[in-house]
């Protein structure tokens, strides 16, 4: 209960600074200044637009189908946030350390899919039906090659426990309870004779340990943007086209619930790939001779400082590549149905199954 | 406690799914069925089949099912609604069902078998999850299964894709 509390929290902190961050980013990309006029900077602008939902007239339309409409944003942010659930925030703290967690993060995510169906139907509006439609087909499309990046890091990490996984990335290696004879070399090869597992720090993220797993989260990436809908994928929601997809006849509270699904969404696919392939809550820093960088900014386990610090590794480095997202949302044309088929099927999906197959091959090179 | 109430959950969504006439609430409330489902698996300390299931079916079957009905209905601008045919057959061969799974169980006698006596609650020995263990057995015991089902499936991919092909110049 504490847990679930503590994420919401947290939850709702990223995504209100992140809200900020778009408009902030979105302004000066474009030479403007964004908002200014609330607080400093217009930082308290975020807060207040989510006051000003909360007191918005919860609006259902009388064609709709009551109960459907009513449901879906709930049944979408519950799917979404339930993924939170098995997220190691530092090297101790997991809501629920599930040993499947990786699957079991692929899996829900899919309810959400249902949830958009949901909404669309419900809606008893053609854009809303129509912005469904596409989401859907295209969060389905993208899961296969985001399954498959995913896939190769389970293979080099021979896990699916996030905490696992975590562990295996820096110098808090022998830590973990069944890796305390575990070493890591450089690029994971013993045969080059550099052991790292004391070095920690960048040498021993995934996209080093197995340098094939680099081009695994540039896959991974692109295609966790099209899950969240976001630019240049954000054809269900194309405000040219479709008004603004599946969510156009919510407002209020409803819309509110349906905006903070989908920013937690990407902060979900960005703290997964954090995990993944940037070391989690390791910190960048290697210790290098007497400079025990790594060390320093590890903090002791079990203590506050390790708390702390491996908390902020990790949402530091999720901030990175959430600023990444907004920056690509506002350089990038958006792509058109059948390139995005295109992209997925005939680019992403064939390059990811050759990444297994490497990734598999750099596994047996490892042992 | 929690089993009775997921096991009531899956009886109650999966008996709405039946009686109801909008085929869109019977999709809705077969997600309902298999997360409950799902649930009493994990229950039973089968956390990999509760996480395949949710996978399979609710991220395929059951969007699939979705997809079908609301591309297909609409069509008369009204939600389609089930009709009721074959009453009598359905009827009898339901019963005729019930009759005789009420009899297997009952004549297995589930308290006296030796297995359920025996058996542990600490099945996974200090494994974190079964995922290993079924790992090993499907590459060694079951491989052969395994491996057919792999074949059938790639087949029916190639089907329908075949079928989904725009015959150009035939």
């Amino acid at each position: 209960m504490l847990a679930f509390l503590l994420t919401l929290m947290l939850l709702l902190g990223i995504v209100i600074v992140l809200a900020y961050a778009e408009r902030k980013v979105a302004a000066f990309m474009q030479d403007r200044m964004g908002p200014t006029e609330a607080g400093p900077y217009g930082s308290l602008q975020s807060v207040l637009d989510v006051l000003k939902l909360l007191q918005k007239e919860d609006i259902v339309p009388a064609a709709a189908d009551k109960k459907l409409f009513k449901l879906a944003p709930i049944l979408i942010f519950a799917a979404v946030f339930a993924g939170f659930a098995v997220i190691p925030f530092t090297p101790d703290l997991i809501p629920a350390g599930i040993g499947i967690g990786v699957f079991y993060l692929l899996a829900i995510i899919s309810l959400d899919v249902v949830g958009l169906l949901m909404a669309g139907w419900g809606s008893n509006n053609k854009y809303a039906m129509l912005g469904a439609m596409r989401s859907v087909a295209q969060i389905v499309s993208y899961e296969i090659p985001a399954g498959l990046a995913i896939l190769s890091v389970v293979m080099i990490c021979q896990s699916l426990d996030f905490q696992e996984i975590s562990y295996q990335q820096g110098i808090l290696l022998n830590r973990f309870s069944g890796l305390e004879f575990e070493t890591n070399w450089l690029f994971g090869i013993e045969a080059l004779g550099i052991n790292t597992t004391n070095i920690g720090g960048i040498t021993t993220w995934n996209i080093f340990r197995a340098p094939i797993l680099l081009v695994a989260f540039v896959i991974y990436f692109i295609a966790s943007l099209a899950e969240s809908n976001r630019a240049p994928f954000d054809i269900p929601e194309a405000e040219s086209e479709l008004v603004a997809g599946f969510h156009v006849e919510y407002s209020g509270f409803r819309f509110a619930v349906l905006f903070l699904a989908e920013y937690s969404m990407m902060v979900l696919v960005s703290l997964v790939a954090v995990i993944l392939f940037l070391g989690s809550w390791n910190t960048p820093l290697p210790n290098l001779t007497a400079l025990k960088f790594a060390n320093w900014t590890t903090g002791t386990v079990g203590e506050l400082s390790g708390i702390l610090w491996g908390g902020f590794w990790l949402l530091s480095k999720t901030f990175v590549l959430l600023f990444l997202q907004l920056q690509i949302r506002w350089t990038y044309p958006r792509l058109r149905v059948d390139q995005l088929m295109h992209l997925c099927w005939k680019v992403l999906t064939p390059v990811a199954l050759g990444i297994v197959l490497l990734a598999g091959i750099w596994r047996l090179l490892m042992v | 406690m929690l089993f009775y109430i997921f096991a009531a959950l899956a009886i109650l969504s999966g008996a709405y799914m039946v009686l109801t006439r909008n085929l869109l609430y019977a999709g809705f409330s077969l997600l309902l069925t298999l997360l409950s489902i799902a649930a009493i698996y994990v229950l039973l300390f089968a956390d990999f089949v509760a996480v395949t299931q949710l996978m399979v079916y609710v991220g395929g079957v059951l969007v699939l099912i979705l997809f079908g009905i609301m591309l297909s209905s609409r069509v008369h601008d009204k939600s389609v609604m089930s009709e009721n045919t074959n009453v009598g057959w359905g009827v009898t061969i339901s019963m005729l069902t019930l009759i005789g799974l009420s009899y297997t169980i009952w004549q297995a006698g589930f308290s006296s078998l030796p297995w359920i006596q025996q058996g542990d609650t600490n099945v996974l020995a200090g494994q974190k999850s079964t995922v290993q263990l079924i790992g090993i057995k499907l590459m060694t015991d079951f491989v052969l299964p395994f491996e057919i089902a792999s074949l059938l499936l790639l087949i029916a991919l190639m089907g329908a894709a075949y079928i989904a092909t725009e015959k150009q110049n035939v």
